[in-house]
């Protein structure tokens, strides 16, 4: 009999007749049991051992001395109206201490329509800033030093046309492109399994995140040029162990369409950076971020023979859950976001978004924002936990629950490859009804009660009365505004000149060629993104879904 | 007459890709015993009322969490009577402020539900208007 086995028997059992327990069985929001107690003997000890920070396989953190060095970076998003409006937040976030600049795009820019195109109506500027072409993009990045700060663009069918205005505006403004700093999400295996904005379909898709992977390696040594983005599959409804599967899938995808263009992958994983939710489920979040970094170490060194250990090593942005914030008792949303902040930070996270308090209700306002930002600080600059690393290795329960999401997580890669890899099961839909049915078994475990969230199906409130806060309106005269601007930029430009850009980006696109050079001389030319992307539908085609649900 | 079931049309109408919400949703409705098509994303509000109106629904819903509600729910109603159909139920849900809310209610909007809204709840409302059929 174990000792654990003797303490259940002898004295949590007599216990157990005179208290019961507050329910029969405690399991996280990803549907894990959890255990009473976790003790030695439920953390496997395994060959390559927990390693060190900075050592294969990272589990303990990607760098040897993580924030004693240099704390994550506060990198809340801004993107609303206008590029002026979306300019005057950055410098504001910037001015109260921000570390980096995160940028959130309207649903038009994320899908390849202009401003004035039919499909962009009522969409312009409201859930992120409109850019139509790269004078929106200078405007946007107006006064901010892009050799100083990083910038972080949540962008993905249309990265490639982003990613070519980011290039044109550092070229015009004098900044080497071996200085500039940060990220194009460009995620679009996430696109097509959560966040859903896609253009054309899957291979041409992957074919562009492949040409910007490559650009990037040889012409932009600090950009990420992939973000690969667990964050939306999980808020889509995805559990802890899906979330870090299914993204260091989309990884193995992109990595596997690099290699075989004939890059070595030693010599573009360094620059692969991840993405990830921190959602509630404390512990289980913690261990998720150590399990992710432990799991993509191996499948570096054994799945692609990698010898740089900084291909190894997996760094990692973080937003915190926007999924569960709550509308009702809005003031609620600060600590929700405080806890799992911390949960990032105890993960090891390289950059971090903390939530405004009332985005269940509208865009983050500034006060939203600043609170969020002001809660990194206090974690950083108060708290004290980021003196030294990992300052829950060796918690029984953080290790048990680590090898357990990374055991997961390898079995559904496992799975993964049997229904033939990554875009194969994009294509049948396997990641969707996945994703599909763990949201559907959340929400009824909300409606029984069985999960409770505060002020929403428990501590109700009668009234919730008038809310405590000020909320962001966006302008309503945006939209025409854009579209007149718009129209007076194509009435400026050398029209010849465009075309022949286009005309030679098209060309392009037909052909296995890179696409990048020839859409940086079309931006540079002025033709806007919606000019861009419609190029390379007639090569490319559409994107049509399976629906699933 | 309560043996037909109720016919929903489910979707997304804009550009936002959150299909979360509306899926739940759809999975709901179908588990409460009612018959669901449901569009998929990216769907115009002219290509809904069309599929509505060949459908013979009883009740749409649209899912809407960009921003352009505004602009998409007076679409469907105008369409919804172009086509006299305005007897359908038309019922909406995002993240959408009170005060829009309270508009779109007045211009025709059966009812629009926020994301803390219960299942049961939207079922019982659905159960209780879209009464034509029975």
């Amino acid at each position: 009999m174990s000792d654990v086995e003797r303490w259940e028997r002898e004295t949590v059992a007599p216990f157990l007749d005179r208290v019961e327990e507050r329910r029969q069985e405690f399991t996280t929001r990803s549907g894990r049991v959890v255990r009473r107690l976790y003790t030695a003997a439920d953390v496997l000890r395994r060959d390559d051992g927990e390693g060190f920070p900075g050592e294969f396989p990272f589990l303990r953190g990607p760098y040897p001395t993580m924030y004693r060095a240099r704390p994550w970076t506060m990198r809340q998003i801004a993107g609303y109206g206008g590029p002026e409006d979306t300019n005057d937040r950055l410098r504001y976030l910037i001015a109260q201490g921000q570390t980096g600049i995160s940028i959130d795009f309207d649903m038009p820019t994320l899908m390849g329509f202009d401003s004035d195109h039919e499909d962009a109506s009522g969409e312009v500027g409201r859930e992120g800033v409109a850019i139509d072409h790269v004078d929106d993009l200078h405007a946007l990045l107006d006064s901010i030093d892009l050799g100083a700060i990083s910038v972080s663009m949540t962008i993905n069918p249309t990265a490639w046309v982003l990613l070519a205005m980011h290039v044109v505006v550092a070229e015009e403004r004098g900044v080497p492109l071996d200085g500039l700093a940060g990220t194009t999400q460009a995620d679009i295996v996430k696109e097509f399994v959560a966040q859903k904005e896609w253009v054309y379909p899957v291979a041409p898709s992957m074919r562009l995140v492949r040409d910007m992977i490559v650009f990037s390696a040889e012409r932009l040594p600090r950009w990420n040029a992939v973000n690969i983005s667990g964050y939306h599959i999980r808020e889509a409804g995805a559990t802890a162990s899906q979330e870090v599967a299914f993204t260091l899938a989309a990884g193995i995808a992109y990595s596997e369409d690099v290699v075989a263009s004939g890059l070595p992958f030693d010599d573009f994983a360094p620059r692969l950076s991840f993405y990830f939710v921190a959602d509630s489920e404390f512990l289980e979040e913690v261990a998720k971020f150590r399990a992710a970094r432990r799991l993509w170490a191996r499948i570096a060194r054994d799945r692609f023979g990698a010898e740089n250990p900084e291909s190894m090593r997996l760094r990692f942005h973080c937003q915190t859950a926007g999924s569960a914030l709550t509308a009702r008792q809005p003031l609620n949303n600060i600590v929700r976001a405080s806890l799992q902040a911390l949960a990032a930070v105890f993960g090891g996270a390289q950059s971090l978004h903390v939530s405004g308090m009332d985005e269940a209700l509208a865009i983050p306002s500034e006060l939203a924002m600043k609170v969020a930002l002001r809660t990194q600080q206090i974690i950083l600059e108060e708290s004290g936990v980021s003196s030294t690393i990992d300052p829950l290795g060796g918690s029984y329960a953080v290790e048990a629950l680590t090898n357990e999401i990374e055991q997961e997580a390898a079995e559904y890669l496992e799975e993964i490859d049997a229904r033939g890899g990554t875009v194969e099961c994009v294509e049948s839909g396997f990641f969707q009804q996945e994703i599909a049915d763990a949201a559907y078994r959340s929400q009824l475990e909300k409606e029984s009660g069985e999960r409770v969230v505060v002020g929403v199906n428990a501590y109700r409130e009668q009234q919730d009365g008038a809310l405590p806060f000020e909320i962001h309106r966006i302008d309503p005269k945006t939209e025409a505004r854009k579209v007149a601007a718009l129209r007076e930029f194509r009435a400026r430009r050398d029209q010849a000149r465009v075309d022949s850009a286009l005309e030679e980006l098209g060309r392009v696109a037909a052909t296995d060629e890179n696409v990048m050079l020839p859409t940086i001389e079309a931006v540079r030319a002025r033709a806007t993104g919606g000019e861009i992307v419609d190029t390379l539908r007639a090569p490319f085609g559409t994107y049509v879904e399976t629906v699933v649900f | 007459m309560t043996d037909t079931p109720i016919r929903v049309l489910v979707g997304k109408v804009g550009l936002d890709g959150h299909d979360r919400g509306v899926k739940v949703v759809a999975r709901a409705l179908r588990d409460a015993g009612m018959e669901i098509i449901y569009t998929g994303l990216h769907r115009k509000a002219t290509e809904v009322v069309h599929v509505a109106v060949q459908e013979d629904v009883d009740v749409i819903g649209i899912s809407v969490l960009s921003g352009a509600h505004m602009t998409i729910f007076p679409q469907i109603l105008d369409l919804l009577r172009e086509h006299d159909a305005d007897d359908v139920l038309l019922i909406g849900g995002g993240t959408i402020l009170q005060e829009d809310v309270e508009e779109l209610e007045r211009l025709g909007v059966a009812r629009v539900f926020g994301v803390d809204t219960p299942l049961g709840e939207i079922i019982e409302f659905i159960r209780a208007n879209a009464g034509r059929r029975m």
